[in-house]
């Protein structure tokens, strides 16, 4: 299978690849997909005191187009805040990287992937509220 | 060296320069064109010489009778024939077909189409190191089995059936006995005699034949029937219809002849080869050998590294032309089903890479893949939450995945 410019330049050179604290207050992990899918992708975003995302790290276990998709949006939330980050659909993240049909589901994985980080934040924060 | 190095000998073979040669002779105006079914001029009876030398080289291969060889399109039609050809003519004396889970997709699709036509097949799962074993055949046999279709040479792990273990068992009951020897004839030593094989698939393109021919070995002494799948003028005594391509008879057998000649010599240096590709990568940390580390191919090496998925591995290494899994399932996003039925985790099947070097590979080949393949397990490990996560003591078991 052929990929695209944009995966493959992502591939060669992901963005953002790291791991940040996930104890820490201002970090939300989502963590989705599974080994027996072949696709696991871990993304952390930290936001500063507007609730403004400042970093995003990612890891990715998966194919380059899983690999490419989760260092695209990395660079995509940063700078956002959480209700716009919220809004990147995954078919934003599959145009911009010319996914083909069968790469579809490392889009979706990628769009859990912020959903899940942000719930994670959310919830770090009521319950930080509550007590 | 020449890049990409090609490192996929089981998916397929170049033509050795020696086949070209004699097949490029069976074709133009000036060549031996004829239709050997032609039996009226001198053009067909050339034609038949031919076909019949090609037919001797590949029954010498496997110490049959010429007579005993029909050619068919490949492996894939074999296979076919085969079980196909088989239970058809033997169903009055059942309909009970043994064949392995990790078998080649001809045979299992195969399988799948007599389920549909109202046979039962029990598919034997292999043992942790990849083999059927005789005994676990004997014990699937029943009243009313009529065929045992099992592979030789698995194209996937590359480890080897003792098939003449299975023969022995087959042959006492008068259990036809099918083996799919795509992957090992003219790798190693096929004796059809020897192993009591009532049926052998077999095809050129694994042996540095032209693709498109192969054939099927079908016994003699004991007999054996089968109905044909392709109907016409009645050629290769009735199995096989259809004109024979002189030019790709020519091309097997001469590649038969070349693989005998040298396969000792041969096989000593791939063996070689294998084995210092293994030692250059199995030092890793969580590097897996899939299959027998002895009863293999001496091309064939399946190694999974861990906690890297295996398309991704693949695109970093495009210097190299490898495989994950087989060719033939290659485009799908499944883990291997051959390497799940060896009870392999769903991350170590997603991580797998197959590996097979032949004639032209070369020791510095090997040395750059090693290098190569070391720099792209590392950097995409880099990449891996679940080789963070192993680094951290978790036990991917115990996570709850939110499978998609």
């Amino acid at each position: 299978m052929a990929y695209g410019e944009k995966v493959l330049d992502h591939y060669e050179n992901p963005r953002n690849v790291g791991k940040m604290d996930a104890d820490d207050a201002s970090v939300g992990t989502g963590m989705v997909g599974a080994p027996a899918c072949g696709d696991v992708m871990r993304l952390q975003i930290k936001i500063d005191d507007n609730g403004v995302i400042e970093d995003a790290k990612f890891k990715t276990y998966g194919c380059g187009s899983a690999i490419a998709s989760s260092s695209l949006l990395t660079e995509w939330v940063k700078g956002k805040t959480l209700d716009e980050a919220s809004q990147i659909k995954n078919s934003e993240i599959a145009e911009e990287l010319a996914l083909p049909p069968v790469k579809i589901h490392c889009s979706v994985l990628a769009e859990d992937a912020i959903k899940a980080a942000i719930d994670d934040l959310k919830s770090k924060s009521d319950s930080a509220v509550a007590s | 060296m020449q890049l990409p190095i090609y490192l996929d000998y089981s998916a397929t073979t170049p033509v050795d320069p020696r086949v070209a040669e004699k097949m490029s002779a069976c074709l133009t105006n000036e060549g031996n064109f004829g239709n050997a079914a032609s039996r009226s001029h001198s053009f067909g009876w050339q034609a038949e010489e031919a076909i019949e030398i090609g037919r001797a080289q590949v029954a010498d291969l496997i110490n049959a009778d010429p007579r005993e060889i029909v050619w068919t399109s490949g492996a894939t039609e074999s296979d076919n024939l085969a079980i196909k050809g088989a239970a058809h003519f033997y169903q009055k004396n059942g309909k009970h077909i043994i064949t392995s889970s990790i078998e080649h997709k001809a045979v299992l699709d195969t399988c799948r189409q007599l389920e549909r036509e109202g046979y039962e097949i029990t598919y034997l799962p292999p043992d942790e190191n990849g083999i059927t074993q005789p005994s676990a055949v004997e014990a699937a046999i029943r009243e009313d089995t009529v065929l045992v279709s099992i592979m030789h040479a698995n194209n996937e792990i590359g480890v080897v059936n003792d098939v003449a273990a299975i023969g022995e068992i087959t042959r006492a009951r008068k259990i036809i006995f099918h083996v799919d020897g795509a992957q090992s004839v003219g790798k190693i030593p096929v004796d059809v005699a020897a192993m009591k094989i009532d049926l052998l698939s077999m095809c050129a393109h694994k042996m540095y034949g032209p693709k498109g021919i192969g054939a099927l070995y079908v016994c003699r002494k004991p007999r054996v029937r089968i109905e044909a799948q392709i109907h016409g003028g009645g050629h290769e005594r009735g199995m096989r219809s259809g004109t024979l391509p002189t030019h790709q008879i020519v091309g097997f057998g001469e590649a038969a002849h070349v693989a005998k000649e040298g396969m000792a010599q041969e096989n000593a240096r791939l063996i070689t080869l294998r084995q210092r590709l293994w030692d250059g990568v199995c030092d890793m940390e969580e590097v897996y050998l899939n299959g027998h580390p002895e009863q293999r191919l001496p091309g064939a090496l399946n190694v999974s590294f861990n906690f890297v998925e295996g398309e991704s591995l693949i695109m970093a290494l495009k210097d190299l032309a490898i495989s994950s899994g087989s060719a033939c399932t290659s485009a799908s996003l499944e883990p291997s089903y051959v390497l799940r039925a060896l009870g392999r985790s769903d991350e170590l099947a997603h991580s797998s890479l197959r590996f097979s070097v032949g004639r032209f590979t070369t020791e510095e080949d090997v040395d750059y893949a090693i290098v190569q393949v070391r720099a792209a397990v590392e950097k995409l490990r880099d990449l891996s939450p679940l080789w963070d996560m192993y680094k951290d003591g978790i036990d991917l078991n115990s996570v709850q995945w939110a499978a998609h």
